[in-house]
C-alpha cells in the first residue's frame, strides 16, 4: 500500500516555480532517497508533504486518505482536519530544532504525552528504550546544549519515532554536522531501514543513499529527472543531468 | 522633626508605594502580552492602531497620562474625581507599563527561531500548546533582563503619584520637606528606593539564575 502519494504537485514562491508537477509515491516499508542540486526543489517537496508549506496544485494523500482535493469548481482545497495526518508522518530537520529548555527525555516524551494524551509512565518506558537503542542512555537528563551535533540529531530522530509515525522524512539530516559526526547518524538511519521503517531521505550523502535506499529519486529544476533502484541510478545512469550531477559529487 | 520621625512618617506611606508597585505589575504584565499579540496581529488595522497607541503611551510623559486619567473624566464627562486616587494611579501606571512590556514581549517572541514553531507543528502541538510549552518559556528566559530594567524603573516611577497627591512615600516626604524646610526627607526617600531596588535586583537575579540551566 502507498503510505504517501503525491500527484502533479506544483509550488511556486512568487515568480520562482520550485515544483513543476512532481508525482511521487512511497510504499509501506520502502526507503526512498531524494538527491539533486541545491535549490532544485527537494526540501520544498518534503515541506509540502509534511504540511509546512501549502501546495499551489496537486493531490496529496496519506494511507489512501486525501489531504488535498479538488472541489466542484476544480479549486484545490485542504482537508479540514489536518491533525489526523500529522500523526501519520514525522520529520527530522537539518538543524535538529530540539527544544532547548527541555531535557533530552522531555524533548522525546512531551509530544506523545501532551499531544496524544498518552500515559506518561508508558511513554517514558518506550522513550527510554528508544534512547538506549540510539546509544543515548547516558544523555537522558542532559540538555540539548550539552550534546554534540550528532547526538542532538539522534535525539531528534527519537523524538520523531516516539510519535510512532507510519512514515519518517529526513531533510538533509547530516548537512549541519561535522564529517566525523555524520557516521553515527547515518548508522542509526540504516538501522531503521533494516527494521523496515518507511522513510524518505533528502540527502547529499551519495554513498549512503546508494547503500540504504530501495529507490533513488533525482530531482532537478522542480522535476523528477530520473528515478529507479540505486543500481539503475548510480550504476547505469541514463539521464544526462544525473550524470553531470553525480560526476560533480566525484562518484 | 527627628530623623527617626521622618522615617516613621514616610514608612507609613511606603505601604502605598508598594501598593502602586505590586498592583501595576499584576495588571501590566498580562496586559502587555495582550497588547503584544494585538501588535503582532495579522489584521493590519488592529496592528496599526495598536502600534499608534503604544507610540503615544511611550512617547508622552507618564505624569501627563496620570493627570489625564485622574482629572480627564471630570473635564470630559463632569464625573467627580475619585476619592481613592489609587485607582487612577494604578490604571495609568498599568497601561503605561503594559505598553513597554508589550514591546519587550514582541522582541522576545520574534527572536525565537521559525524552526521551533515548525518542530512543534510537525509533532502536532496546537497553537496554544506551542506557545505555552515551547515558545513562552524561552521568551521569558530571554526577556528577563529587560523586564528587570522596567521593574527597577517602576520602583522609582511610583514617586510620580505625588502629582495627584496620592499619599505614597514620596508625596509625604515632599510635604515634610516643605513644612520643615529640610532636604533630609529626600535623602530618606533615596534610601527607601535604593533598598527596594536592591531587593528587586536580588529576587530577579535569583529568577534569572534559576532559568539559566540551558544555553540559548
Amino acid at each position: 500500500m502507498n503510505v504517501l502519494e503525491m500527484t502533479n504537485i506544483k509550488k511556486s514562491f512568487g515568480d520562482n516555480n520550485v515544483l513543476k508537477g512532481i508525482s511521487f509515491h512511497v510504499d509501506s516499508g520502502e526507503v526512498v532517497s531524494i538527491i539533486g542540486t541545491s535549490g532544485g526543489g527537494k526540501s520544498t517537496l518534503l515541506r509540502c508533504a509534511t504540511l509546512l508549506e501549502t501546495v499551489d496544485d496537486g493531490i496529496i494523500s496519506y494511507m489512501g486518505e486525501n489531504v488535498t482535493y479538488k472541489d466542484g469548481n476544480g479549486k484545490l482545497c485542504y482537508a479540514k482536519d489536518l491533525n489526523r495526518f500529522k500523526k501519520v508522518f514525522g520529520l527530522v530537520f537539518q538543524s535538529f530544532n530540539l527544544f532547548p529548555h527541555f531535557s533530552v527525555l522531555k524533548n522525546v516524551m512531551d509530544a506523545p504525552v501532551t499531544v496524544l494524551n498518552r500515559n506518561k509512565a508508558e511513554v517514558k518506558e518506550e522513550c527510554l528504550e528508544l534512547l538506549e537503542k540510539m546509544g543515548l542512555s547516558d544523555k537522558v537528563d542532559a540538555y540539548p546544549c550539552e550534546l554534540s551535533g550528532g547526538q542532538q540529531q539522534r535525539v531528534s530522530i527519537v523524538r520523531a519515532l516516539a510519535m510512532k509515525p507510519d512514515i519518517l522524512f529526513f531533510d538533509e539530516p547530516t548537512s549541519a554536522l561535522d564529517p566525523e559526526l555524520t557516521g553515527e547518524v547515518l548508522k542509526v538511519i540504516k538501522q531503521l531501514a533494516e527494521e523496515k521503517m518507511t522513510m524518505v531521505i533528502v540527502t547529499h550523502e551519495m554513498a549512503f543513499a546508494r547503500a540504504v535506499s530501495d529507490r533513488v529519486v533525482f530531482i532537478d529544476k522542480g522535476m523528477i529527472a530520473e528515478q529507479g533502484t540505486p543500481e539503475e541510478v548510480f550504476g547505469n545512469t541514463r539521464n544526462e543531468r544525473t550524470k553531470q550531477f553525480l560526476q560533480n559529487y566525484g562518484k | 522633626m527627628s530623623l527617626q520621625m521622618i522615617f516613621i512618617k514616610m514608612g507609613e506611606g511606603f505601604g502605598k508605594t508598594c501598593a502602586i508597585f505590586f498592583l501595576t505589575l499584576l495588571f501590566s504584565l498580562p496586559l502587555g502580552m495582550i497588547i503584544s499579540f494585538m501588535r503582532m496581529s495579522k489584521n493590519t488595522v488592529v496592528s496599526k492602531i495598536t502600534q499608534f497607541v503604544v507610540s503615544v503611551l511611550r512617547g508622552t510623559p507618564l505624569m501627563l497620562q496620570l493627570l489625564a486619567v485622574t482629572y480627564g473624566p471630570y473635564y470630559l464627562f463632569n464625573i467627580s474625581v475619585s476619592r481613592n486616587k489609587l485607582i487612577p494611579v494604578v490604571i495609568a501606571f498599568s497601561v503605561n507599563y503594559a505598553a513597554y512590556f508589550s514591546e519587550i514581549y514582541r522582541g522576545g517572541i520574534e527572536s525565537i527561531s521559525v524552526g521551533q514553531y515548525e518542530a512543534a507543528a510537525i509533532l502536532g502541538y496546537s497553537k496554544v500548546q506551542t506557545f505555552i510549552r515551547i515558545i513562552l518559556p524561552q521568551v521569558i528566559r530571554r526577556i528577563l533582563p529587560s523586564v528587570t530594567n522596567e521593574i527597577v524603573t517602576l520602583v522609582k516611577d511610583t514617586s510620580i503619584a505625588f502629582t495627584v497627591s496620592y499619599q505614597e512615600m514620596f508625596t509625604i516626604g515632599k510635604q515634610i520637606a516643605n513644612s520643615q524646610t529640610s532636604f533630609t526627607p529626600f535623602l530618606v526617600a533615596g534610601v527607601f528606593y535604593y533598598v527596594f531596588n536592591a531587593i528587586v535586583g536580588l529576587v530577579m537575579g535569583k529568577i534569572e539564575k534559576s532559568m539559566s540551566y540551558y544555553k540559548q
